[in-house]
């Protein structure tokens, strides 16, 4: 089971490695949009009065674990379209350790390239202690464990990428704005802040607050945002590990 | 059509049936493969035998019926059917941007193999199908028999007992199929069952099942199938087929068939027509065949239709064909 987990692991990295535009579009994104997004607020928009540059940060952090794990997991489309999924389906390994090794896989680019993101954070005056970027780092290996769970079992049971791309539109860009990752939803209308609470994200960006700047207003508490984080991990991590272990007729077609 | 379940058999089905949804893909197909035999699903697009692969590769699972594979039973222990069988599938089932040697590292990992078993393993895998000094190239850049030939030492990397192959010599070549079975028949004890929509290729089989429309039509050692269905077969082609049928029953009292625009006759002394249906009716012949039967006869003879495979696809819900007999 050990070899086979490595195996879709080790393959992830690989492919992302190897494929140059994915590899340069996965790092200047995030440091484009971030540039754009905080220069062009920087005088106008101080949440809680802080910088935006600082406030958006965490924001931006947020948003790479999300949308490197979210990407990457598309390949589990790629790989049914293509025929490789047919090979590890019929592979003797508990089904499982398919979704062990797909999740960390693409966890591991998430977190890898959050944390290529986070060794900027001295340019942005973001004090980067020890004591903040271990707990840091912690929170992002939890949040990106959670993102790449819930975008491998939603790549499991779509079709096309397309489709993918339509529920990524509609559920995952939602979650991420609602999370208070680019900007502070704490006073907002009573539906958004109902969504607020009960969505996953706002935990896990308010623990990269609390983590990275030592402060989060308009969080919960950093034993609050960490339970809720890990929570979301292990949830999403069983959810993944559910929907692959379903064998059904339309796995044939 | 059902046969008697045989304990030694390498491969032991019965009574399988299987639905998508309320779609019927097999009725009722029994089967039992000898140990190092070579045993063909030969079929149509739409025949049921892709559903019966990947049942038998344990990708879906079982719903009517049971299936024995190896001594394991195929609803209860699939894994351990895993571990002893190899699977080519019709579509590759390899990482275009892995390179040979990669592909069969993965497969070996997948297979719970490390270390020095691993790298022997994948040694041996790639001489039996003579990859050797391809082992760095990337397989997206291989030519498409190349491409089979590493599907081929994947599937050899779990020394399989029984190997699965689904349409695989679809899109090859020539020589590249021919080198395909080199390979596979090189590796002494192995049972094969092969689905297949190629004549000659089911002609090789050493018993052969004949599927349609997830029914099984004929079951057989392929040259016993072939003599059943008679001494030969007369083949006119004509653009009045219809009236021609009529006309060829009432002439030669023989028992003569319309499929599309061609009349078939069959039987041990049809040759002895030619001379007088020449006479008769040669201004309105296109074509006229006289062969001994071929398997396409035999799916002819059982099912009134003729063998129509459309584009090469795994999915089962295409490339019907009406039914049409005079």
């Amino acid at each position: 089971m050990k070899g086979a987990i490595y195996a879709l692991w080790h393959r992830e990295l690989v492919r992302f490695m190897r494929d140059r535009s994915r590899l340069t579009g996965s790092l200047m994104q995030p440091i484009i949009f971030y540039l754009m997004f905080s220069g062009a607020l920087y005088g106008s928009f101080k949440p809680y009065g802080m910088d935006y540059s600082v406030y958006f940060f965490t924001g931006t952090l947020a948003m790479i674990t999300m949308f490197t794990a979210i990407f990457s997991t598309i390949t589990v489309i790629e790989d049914r379209k293509e025929g490789f999924l047919q090979g590890v389906l019929i592979s003797p390994v508990p089904r499982s350790s398919i979704a062990l090794g797909k999740i960390l896989g693409s966890a591991t680019l998430s977190f890898g390239l959050a944390a290529i993101f986070l060794a900027l954070a001295p340019f942005t005056g973001i004090d980067m202690s020890w004591d903040r970027v271990l707990p840091t780092l912690g929170v992002l290996a939890l949040l990106s464990i959670a993102v790449a769970g819930l975008g491998f079992s939603l790549a499991w049971v779509m079709d096309s990428t397309a489709g993918y791309h339509g529920i990524m539109m509609l559920f995952l860009m939602p979650m991420l704005m609602m999370s208070g990752a680019f900007f502070p939803i704490e006073d907002a209308h009573w539906l958004i802040s109902w969504v607020r609470h009960v969505n996953p994200m706002t935990y896990g960006v308010g623990a990269l607050r609390h983590a990275l700047q030592g402060e989060a207003p308009g969080c919960p508490t950093f034993t609050v945002c960490l339970i809720g984080a890990a929570m979301f991990a292990v949830a999403m991590f069983a959810l993944g590990t559910f929907v692959v272990t379903r064998r059904r007729a339309r796995d044939a077609i | 059509m059902s046969e008697k379940s045989s304990s030694n058999a390498a491969v032991s089905a019965s009574d399988v049936s299987f639905a998508y949804g309320e779609r019927q893909a097999l009725r009722d197909v029994s089967f039992d493969v000898a140990p190092g035999g070579l045993f063909g699903f030969l079929g149509p697009n739409g025949s049921g035998k892709s559903t019966l692969f990947k049942l038998l590769s344990t990708i879906v699972p079982l719903q009517q019926g049971s299936i024995t594979m190896l001594g394991h039973d195929l609803a209860r222990e699939s894994a351990a059917i895993r571990r002893r069988i190899g699977v080519v599938f019709q579509s590759a089932a390899i990482d275009r941007k892995l390179t040979v040697f990669e592909n069969l590292r993965y497969a070996g990992m997948l297979l719970n193999l490390g270390g020095k078993e691993l790298a022997s393993r994948i040694d041996e895998s790639m001489a039996a199908a003579s990859l050797t000094d391809r082992k760095a190239d990337a397989t997206g850049e291989l030519s498409g028999g190349l491409r089979r030939r590493v599907e081929i030492a994947k599937c050899l990397m779990a020394k399989p007992d029984l190997v699965l192959l689904d349409e695989a010599s679809t899109g090859l070549d020539p020589a590249a199929r021919r080198e395909m079975w080199q390979v596979l028949r090189a590796q002494e004890g192995l049972t094969i069952l092969f689905t297949t929509h190629l004549m000659d290729e089911a002609a090789e089989a050493d018993r052969l099942m004949l599927l349609d429309e997830g029914q099984v039509v004929a079951h057989g050692r392929p040259a016993e199938l072939m003599e059943e269905v008679g001494g030969q077969v007369l083949e006119i082609e004509t653009p009045d087929a219809v009236a021609l049928v009529g006309e060829l029953r009432t002439a030669f009292k023989v028992d003569a068939v319309q499929i599309d625009q061609t009349v078939r006759i069959e039987g041990e002394k049809v040759q002895e027509l030619v001379p007088e249906v020449m006479t008769r009716f040669g201004d309105r012949i296109r074509r006229l065949q006289l062969a001994h039967p071929s398997l396409e006869d035999v799916f002819l003879s059982r099912t009134g239709k003729r063998f129509v495979v459309t584009a090469p696809e795994p999915d089962v819900k295409k490339g019907r064909k009406k039914r049409k007999r005079s």
